[in-house]
């Protein structure tokens, strides 16, 4: 029962309905519900966003090493060189997101014109 | 929401304070969030999916990586259920995401309806947003304030989806490539720059490095594997060796 099981236009929906909106809004509702009770100060808040925070790193990480559509025509080493300038330009400049952000892109698209 | 016009006359209505959020559009994290939609919106089209359902999936779910993790899985032709569980999967940060934004949004009168409608609208920028700039807001209004600029910011993202993928023939593909960079790099940035403890940005490292490894050995449970090995081994490595000159927390 896949994205293109039935020939119906309302099916597509359906599947976004349960794929996407159910998965992801199901953990926004129990985080409401969570931060009624969880006190800011205690150890097992701590570690719920180090979790958070390791997971959402591992998505940066699967988002360069392993890209999708055009980005994954350009070199590995391409885009890690982009992203590692790019953080590194971002706290020698007093970590400013502007800075960083600008940097990786100028080096990846410079590496992008060179054929990399 | 209350739509009550009268509100403490001292600070404002919920109308003045819902507008005065809107205004936060107009910011730096709020354009690369657009670039990345931009980005998301060609990488629809090039996917194959139809205008409606990427317009349709922006709505509805509101998380650029659960998106991409959702348009990889219906071009693979990925089930409902294992397309469900990776979705999902990817989708778990936001639970933790909520429930650190609650008791920084919730006045004593906040009913849960209204937060578990607007958590909805909560997403990495959106929470980088609010953490950043909601402390500035007298706490009866933080609602209000919060649902100006996150429920424009998701309207806008459906619109420019709409009109990228509309005509998006003619953005050459460097663009497209350079702009779908745009949002790990600004994921990567925002994270660390407010990152409150070193257990946070010790979590950050080890992600970065076990997501790739777990990645190859099992695609589906990367993340959370990667969230839960190293958010649990940076937690225990951040008591073991306590930040020196920091306070713990706010």
């Amino acid at each position: 029962m896949n994205y293109q099981a039935f020939d119906v236009w309302w099916w597509p929906f359906l599947f976004i309905l349960i794929a996407g909106w159910f998965a992801t809004d199901i953990w926004r509702y129990t985080g409401v519900l969570l931060g009624r009770r969880l006190s800011e100060t205690s150890q097992v808040f701590v570690l719920v966003r180090a979790v958070a925070t390791a997971l959402v790193a591992a998505v940066i990480a699967r988002l360069v090493v392993f890209p999708s559509g055009v980005l994954a025509e350009t070199a590995l080493a391409l885009r890690i060189g982009a992203a590692v300038i790019g953080f590194v330009a971002f706290l020698l400049g007093g970590q400013r997101i502007a800075i960083g952000v600008g940097t990786a892109l100028a080096v990846l698209l410079a590496g992008m014109m060179m054929g990399f | 929401m209350q739509s009550l016009p009268s509100g403490q006359p001292k600070d404002g209505t919920a109308f003045l304070w819902f507008a005065r959020g809107m205004r936060n559009i107009v910011s730096l994290p709020a354009l690369i969030l657009m670039s990345a939609f931009i980005g998301f919106a060609g990488f629809a089209k090039e996917s194959g999916i139809d205008l409606t359902h990427a317009v349709f999936m922006t709505a509805a779910i509101w998380a650029l990586p659960a998106q991409v993790v959702l348009i990889a899985a219906i071009q693979a032709g990925t089930a409902l259920v294992p397309t469900f569980i990776a979705v999902t999967l990817s989708s778990v940060r936001l639970m933790p995401m909520v429930t650190t934004l609650v008791p920084d949004l919730r006045a004593e009168k906040t009913r849960t309806l209204t937060l578990l409608f607007l958590s909805h609208f909560v997403a990495v920028t959106s929470w980088v947003m609010a953490n950043e700039r909601i402390g500035r807001v007298p706490r009866q209004h933080r609602t209000a304030f919060f649902a100006g600029f996150a429920v424009t910011l998701t309207t806008l993202n459906i619109i420019i989806v709409a009109v990228v993928y509309t005509f998006s023939a003619g953005i050459p593909a460097m663009v497209l490539g350079a702009l779908f960079f745009l949002t790990p790099i600004y994921f990567l940035t925002s994270l660390w720059a407010t990152a409150r403890d070193h257990v946070i940005k010790i979590a950050m490292v080890l992600g970065l490095a076990l997501g790739p490894v777990f990645y190859l050995v099992t695609p589906q449970f990367d993340l959370l594997l990667a969230g839960l090995v190293g958010g649990t081994l940076a937690f225990f490595i951040g008591r073991r060796f306590p930040a020196k000159g920091k306070g713990g927390g706010r």
